[in-house]
């Protein structure tokens, strides 16, 4: 292959240098240290939005818990549509993973005696929750980072952005990637390619994700053949702050934050969540799940029980009866993030709060080891659909999801490696296509009266009016049509910003193509699931229907670029389905 | 309250221009938009070229450090309305090469970073992770501010030092260092010292302080040179007492 082309030649290569990229780096290091590995990330991976995560990571540990106990949490909290096989091995190697980060110095909170603390959460009946303080993501993101640099095999390509996998014959064998800094577009090639991309929150308007969460992962697997699975399940997590949309960590109401309506009044208590206590009940009204508690507030909306703010509607969390103490020690980020943004003190004033979109339950389809049905190909984290959270994700799990499922795409990857064979001589050719297209198609392009923004903006309005916390067929059919024109729309945007270096008007660019594709698997999986699950709520149909959807959804990409939704039985092993309980 | 104010932002294209020029640009003043909102403003609204690194917009990915008339800041947690009336001068981090209009090239930080050993070394060899080392909330607290360094490099930018001599391994890496010296758990800080006992380590600076004043995390950088020149001190001193093997 030619050198300007092909910049190097790895065995493993990971896209995305987050907690579960890193965590999958590590753990290939330390498997088979005679394998090179290479992290490609679109930003220095301390910028991850691993960093973002507050509350903290579930795992057994506590004496008075069992790991069947998180499995079955897990589980009701998933609706009954997550694989209990791979929810059993989440919860079995949870706590390992976070002792593990605990001896590579996460500084995690602390009981008195020196043991690790745990705190509730949303929806677990134990307190199982590691955390650090309120940082938890940016602490366990940073350990692991500080860590990473201690392994001289691992290579890392910081700000070079994947544009396309490498795949012949049903096999990956790279990718290729612009260099932002340069804008040089190179391939770099790897027997096993790990996708570790994290989330695609900038689908929609209003979310707790970074700038960078556009599902780039979740496209390349989908248009390199791998389908996405339960696209249609995305997390409205019910606390972010209006306008900006940052997060107000579930660990408030872990805590004992109440969550009031505009009369005072814990509203919570009126959706069967249970009966409020003074102080925080475990699986009980403000600790129920994510799904439920949004899915309230919309019905308070409704009644006229929120109060308006500029930003639409909002609720009120309360943390005065906590005290200064108890917010300083276990919720400092939170009073910081209130007084920066908001200008209130939490000590003495109530936070309004409404939900936002947070997090992605569907992603890349991935067996129990992180493989995707594309030899070689691996995804983790919250690219990744194994799935363990079904329907609805608990709070806490994802933490040590990205370390469990990180790890063992990790050691598979490695495994594999081991054993592939160097790219072919064909995937040079699909490079140079890949360049071509970038430059004639993409940077080529004469700039029009279109933005890039202004395609983006409508798909997240789009978004937000076909797939919110209720949806309907029809507004989901519109939504799809809506998308497809935005697709067209795109093809005739060009790009105004015509220099090479550090081009954020290409990478927007890019990442707009990528959400398109995520936006239109959403909608039509959506459209595909006549019932109601955790978070997917229809109108239209209003119940769980376990005799036609105890099923996954993978949508698969045609050769015409149409998606194709096909179903996928669900794991049961030992918890057949049943009716999700709160409070009662 | 004027409803918009006058951003002055340093442009530089390498491919096209030979030096920074400044254009100005005006964007609504609004009271809950901060500098990043501004300039994503104009990013979408009015001028798609201009380059600027940003992310998490609350405060914690360290992307977005820009000096804000002169002073280095998180470019996602200074409001506007505190520039009232305006203008407001936005350039590009002080003491780093440019890239790119507001992008600096953190290259030199993201190499030297590795030479603190910002991990934990133990005397002992365990491989088997079966229970955690206790560490207690007092033992927690000794190291933890230390810890909150989000590597935004605001301090970089403020070092009257690292302007002036860019081999100084700088505040952020030192404060790093300190961090895990400090953890009960760690026992790297024999190694540690080694390097920073050296020319690029910790001599530099002349404790003006402007790391710590900068620091939008409250980390303490100033603090854990500080404390490195005393070890140092006492290292060279028993360097010189002593026969090297009783060290």
């Amino acid at each position: 292959m030619s050198d300007s082309l092909v910049r190097a030649a790895h065995d493993v290569l990971i896209v995305g240098g987050g907690g579960a990229g890193l965590r999958a780096a590590i753990a290939i290091a330390e498997t088979n240290p005679q394998l090179d590995v290479a992290v490609i990330s679109k930003v220095y991976p301390m910028r991850s939005h691993t960093v973002s995560a507050e509350g903290g990571a579930a795992g057994v540990i506590a004496a008075d818990d069992t790991l069947d106990e998180h499995i079955y949490d897990t589980i009701s909290g998933s609706d009954w549509l997550g694989d209990q096989d791979a929810i059993e091995a989440f919860a079995h190697e949870a706590p390992r993973e976070l002792l593990q980060l605990e001896h590579w110095g996460c500084p995690w909170s602390r009981q008195p005696d020196g043991h690790i603390a745990v705190r509730a959460f949303g929806g677990m009946k134990k307190m199982r929750t590691w955390f650090a303080a309120d940082k938890t993501g940016f602490h366990m993101l940073h350990t692991l980072f500080q860590t990473s640099l201690k392994y001289n095999e691992v290579t890392r390509y910081d700000e070079v952005f994947v544009t396309r996998l490498l795949v012949d014959d049903g096999r990956v064998h790279g990718a290729v990637a612009v260099g932002l800094m340069t804008g040089k577009i190179q391939a770099v090639t790897g027997k096993a390619v790990i996708l570790c991309t994290g989330g695609c929150g900038k689908v929609f308007p209003f979310t707790t994700n970074a700038n960078i969460n556009t599902g780039d992962g979740m496209s390349l697997a989908y248009r390199a053949g791998a389908p996405l699975k339960d696209m249609e399940f995305v997390q409205y997590h019910p606390t972010g702050l209006p306008f900006t949309g940052i997060l107000i960590t579930e660990a408030t109401r872990a805590e004992g934050g109440w969550l009031l309506n505009k009369d005072g009044y814990r509203y919570l208590q009126d959706y069967d969540l249970g009966k409020p206590s003074p102080t925080p009940e475990l699986r009980s009204m403000e600790l129920g799940p994510r799904d439920r508690l949004s899915q309230a507030f919309v019905h308070e909306v409704e009644k006229g029980r929120t109060s308006d703010s500029p930003w639409g509607p909002v609720v009120h969390l309360d943390l005065r009866h906590l005290g200064e103490q108890v917010i300083d020690t276990r919720l400092p980020f939170v009073r910081e993030l209130c007084l920066k943004y908001e200008r209130i003190d939490p000590v003495h004033e109530l936070i309004p709060v409404r939900p936002v979109v947070h997090y992605m339950m569907g992603g890349v389809h991935t067996d129990i080891d992180g493989a995707t049905p594309v030899a070689g190909l691996y995804a983790a984290g919250e690219t990744a659909c194994v799935s363990i959270n079904g329907a609805n994700r608990l709070g806490s799990n994802s933490l040590p999801e990205l370390l469990v499922f990180g790890a063992r795409a990790g050691r598979a990857a490695a495994e594999y490696a081991s054993a592939a064979r160097a790219a072919p001589a064909v995937i040079e050719a699909q490079a140079a296509d890949e360049v071509r297209r970038l430059e004639r198609d993409v940077m080529g392009r004469e700039p029009g009266t279109e933005r890039i923004s202004t395609i983006r903006d409508d798909m997240q309005a789009t978004m937000e009016e076909a797939a919110g916390i209720y949806r309907t067929g029809p507004a989901m059919a519109k939504g799809a049509d809506a998308l497809a024109e935005l697709q067209q729309r795109l093809l005739k945007a060009g790009v105004a910003d015509t220099s090479r270096s550090f081009n954020t008007e290409l990478t927007a660019a890019l990442e707009l193509a990528n959400m398109l594709d995520i936006g239109e698997c959403i909608l039509r999986s959506g459209l595909e699931r006549e019932e109601s699950r955790g978070a997917h709520q229809r109108l239209d149909f209003p119940d769980r229907d376990d005799r036609r959807f105890l099923i996954h959804h993978l949508v698969h990409r045609n050769p015409d670029e149409t998606p194709r939704v096909a179903p996928l039985p669900v794991t049961i092993t030992r918890w057949p389905p049943g009716e999700r309980i709160y409070g009662r | 309250m004027p409803d918009s104010i006058r951003l002055e932002v340093t442009r530089y294209r390498p491919d096209t221009d030979s030096e920074p020029q400044r254009q100005e640009y005006d964007v609504p003043l609004r009271k809950e938009w901060t500098v990043l909102d501004g300039l994503n403003h104009v990013k979408n609204e009015v001028d798609t070229t201009l380059s600027f690194r940003w992310s998490c917009r609350m405060g914690i990915c360290g992307s977005c450090g820009m000096n804000v008339d002169g002073e280095p800041k998180l470019t996602c947690a200074t409001f506007l309305t505190d520039y009232a009336p305006g203008p407001v001068r936005v350039e590009p981090l002080a003491n780093f090469p440019v890239v790119r209009d507001l992008v600096v090239d953190l290259f030199d930080f993201m190499e030297r970073l590795p030479r603190v050993k910002p991990w934990i070394i133990r005397d002992d060899d365990v491989t088997e992770v079966d229970g955690e080392y206790l560490q207690t909330p007092e033992e927690l607290d000794a190291y933890k501010q230390f810890s909150m360094c989000i590597n935004c490099m605001l301090c970089y930018s403020a070092c009257p030092v690292y302007g002036l001599d860019p081999t100084f391994i700088g505040p952020a890496a030192i404060a790093l260092a300190e961090r895990y010296d400090l953890d009960s758990r760690d026992h790297g800080a024999r190694e540690r010292l080694d390097v920073l006992i050296e020319h690029e380590g910790v001599w530099g600076c002349t404790f003006v302080g402007e790391c710590t004043r900068v620091c939008p995390k409250h980390v303490d950088p100033a603090g854990a040179i500080q404390r490195y020149k005393l070890k140092a001190a006492k290292e060279s001193v028993k360097a010189f007492l002593l026969p090297r093997g009783t060290r």
